[in-house]
């Protein structure tokens, strides 16, 4: 079994967000980074389908700046066999059709049996990635996996999804794009072991002009969207605590704020 | 001059989800400002019957897109059927529902068609001729104005229950337009091979106008109980909180946050939930926040608009009481 896992390195989660002065960027100097969370299912899921299968690969596939080989150095902590890099000027500003179209230039000459990637990256929410990069590579997809089970003949998948007030079970053909929701695993940690054994493995860095991309097609000229201004969302103003002798008549008074103040019920 | 606005909506076993009104009444306006028709598209098999529900919100023209090869829903044949007419009719933008669906398929159908795609947007405008878009980003921290570049036909799915849905106006037509969709079965490579519908009569947490939360301070999974009568009256869906799904309390499904369900309700109460930073990231775009902490200092305090600092097994069940009363009035 040969997996391909797209990593991501996001804000952790709980990093303050905020815009620079004129709004053209956000501030992250300072900030603490992870790997997006969802892209940890995926590390996880192609690590025990390896398990599983008893051999193979799992390689990580990550698009960004230097600070990104510490995300991808936790992977290969985590259990990874090897990892690319893609390090490019050419890749910065990328939208997440521009992300896949580079992630998609890496990955058409790999070998491997299924790509992992994260339902969405924590930091533009697009939830884009997965199901372009399936079809830039041709290859089927399915997103919000919650499960999955590869035949024995190794040709096909047997996927759960999440969708709308239920769950749905596919049949999916090998190679395919799977994009991982919670509830797939529960994503290991990485040990220490594995911490100094993800030192010597290898993690080779890529150029944009070595996998064949036109600078055009990528980075911020080859985007079809540009963030123009960040603001921070509005705050509310703080709370209006509703008062009361009793539980009972605090619940009376809420439900008369909500009636009569808030229109909301 | 683009070739309209096209406005994609997938049905669900025969029943158009609200966004797709919500989107209409909001793409009106802009297809009148720049001239352009407004096309609604509808995807499926025998979908023709639905065809008149897009004129009475603005909709100059009804695409009707049928094969029976798409009565479920795959990306593969979705995909080729839409990007088919995409390219035919080269619109100048191309809307849908960030539904399970839309955030599914829209960005294959960006990518086939090489378009420029934004996800998940919450408001639509013009800068000139330019389409803009409003989305958050790091899990609602940040708000960014997006703007489509005049290359590329541009694609947005939007949050439901943000936009506003205009009154239908009944006496309003459209010109409606079937398209046999060539779509072959060798094109669809995903087998669907069950579908496991949970309660049929629950509206989705992204959809949901009312949601009622609990999280740790909740107990254990029976202490839902009092959520479940209070979401009854309300006529809510009940969300939870991390530490409750992990607790095994409540389903995954069930999970609200940055790490679950994005959700936009008019009315979010809060029961037991100190308000952490990811679970306000997937509601904090809610209209009104009540929250319900028996703690003063819980942080959700500062960032909701009417609390109550009681025990929550002591004001949830008045509370559905007078809810109950005021909605008999
Ligand atoms: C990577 C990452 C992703 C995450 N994603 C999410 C996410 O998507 N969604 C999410 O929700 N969290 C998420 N979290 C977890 C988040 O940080 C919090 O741990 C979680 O939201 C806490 O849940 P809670 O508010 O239910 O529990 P707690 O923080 O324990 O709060 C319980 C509250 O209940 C109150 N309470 C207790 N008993 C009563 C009572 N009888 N009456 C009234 N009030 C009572 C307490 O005062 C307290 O305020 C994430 C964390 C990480 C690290
Ligand atoms: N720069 C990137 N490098 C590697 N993988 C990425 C990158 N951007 C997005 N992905 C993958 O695509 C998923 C969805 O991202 P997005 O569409 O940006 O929300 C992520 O969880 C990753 O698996």
């Amino acid at each position: 079994m040969n997996s391909i896992v797209c990593l991501k390195q996001v804000p952790d989660t709980e990093a303050q967000i905020l815009a620079t002065p004129d709004g053209s960027d956000v501030k992250l100097d300072g900030v603490k980074f992870i790997i997006s969370p969802y892209d940890e299912y995926g590390i996880e899921e192609a690590l025990l389908q390896k398990e599983k299968a008893g051999g193979g690969e799992v390689t990580l596939v990550s698009m960004g700046p230097a600070r990104a080989v510490e995300a991808i150095r936790t992977g290969l902590a985590m259990g990874a066999d090897k990892a690319v890099h893609l390090d490019d000027e050419a890749f910065n500003g990328s939208d997440a059709q521009a992300a896949a179209k580079a992630l998609a230039a890496q990955i058409k000459g790999m070998q491997y049996d299924i790509i992992y990637c994260g339902r969405q990256a924590i930091d533009d929410d697009q939830s884009q990635v997965g199901p372009a990069l399936a079809e830039l590579l041709g290859l089927p997809h399915t997103s919000l996996v919650t499960k999955v089970e590869v035949a024995a003949d190794k040709k096909s998948v047997k996927v759960n999804r999440q969708i709308v007030g239920g769950e749905e079970i596919l049949e999916i053909p090998l190679p395919c794009v799977l994009t991982c929701q919670k509830g797939l695993n529960e994503p290991r940690y990485a040990s220490l072991p594995g911490i100094m054994k993800a030192k010597k493995k290898p993690l080779q860095p890529v150029k944009a002009a070595e996998i064949g991309i036109d600078a055009g097609t990528v980075g911020a000229a080859g985007s079809g969207t540009r963030v123009v201004k960040f603001t921070a969302p509005p705050t509310r103003t703080s709370a209006k605590i509703i008062s009361g002798e009793s539980p009972e008549e605090k619940a009376a008074n809420l439900a008369k704020a909500l009636r009569e103040e808030a229109k909301a019920i | 001059m683009g070739k309209g606005i096209f406005v994609v909506t997938v049905p669900d076993q025969g029943t158009i989800r609200k966004v797709a009104f919500e989107i209409l009444s909001e793409a009106r306006k802009i297809a009148t400002a720049k001239s352009e028709p407004l096309c609604a598209v509808i995807i499926g098999k025998g979908v023709a019957a639905l065809a008149g529900k897009f004129a009475p919100y603005g909709a100059d023209k009804v695409y009707v897109v049928e094969n029976d090869l798409l009565e479920n829903y795959t990306a593969d044949g979705y995909a080729k059927a839409l990007a088919d007419l995409i390219t035919r009719e080269q619109p100048s933008i191309v809307l849908a529902g960030a539904t399970v669906v839309g955030k599914d398929l829209m960005p294959k159908v960006a990518a086939r068609i090489n378009a420029g795609m934004a996800a998940d947007c919450t408001a639509i405008g013009l800068d000139g001729d330019a389409f803009t878009v409003k989305r958050y980003m790091y899990s609602g921290k940040m708000i960014a104005d997006v703007k489509f570049q005049a290359d590329k036909v541009a694609i947005a799915t939007i949050r439901p229950n943000v936009l506003i849905a205009a009154a239908p106006d009944a006496s309003k037509s459209a010109e409606v337009v079937n398209v046999a969709a060539e779509v072959s079965a060798a094109d669809i490579r995903v087998k669907v091979l069950e579908v496991v519908k949970g309660d049929a009569g629950k509206v989705d947490l992204t959809e949901a106008e009312v949601i009622v939360s609990g999280g740790r301070g909740m107990k254990d999974a029976s202490g839902y109980g009092i959520l479940e009568d209070l979401a009854k009256v309300l006529g809510a869906t009940v969300g939870a909180s991390r530490a409750a799904v992990d607790a095994g309390w409540r389903p995954v499904s069930d999970q609200v946050g940055q790490t679950g369900k994005v959700v936009s309700a008019n009315l979010y109460i809060a029961c037991g939930i100190s308000g952490a930073i990811q679970h306000y990231a997937g509601m904090g775009t809610s209209k009104v926040i009540v929250a319900i902490n028996k703690d003063g200092e819980a942080p959700i305090l500062s960032k909701c608009d009417y609390a109550v600092i009681d025990d929550l097994f002591k004001v949830v069940p008045p509370l559905t009481e007078e809810i109950r009363k005021l909605k008999a009035d």
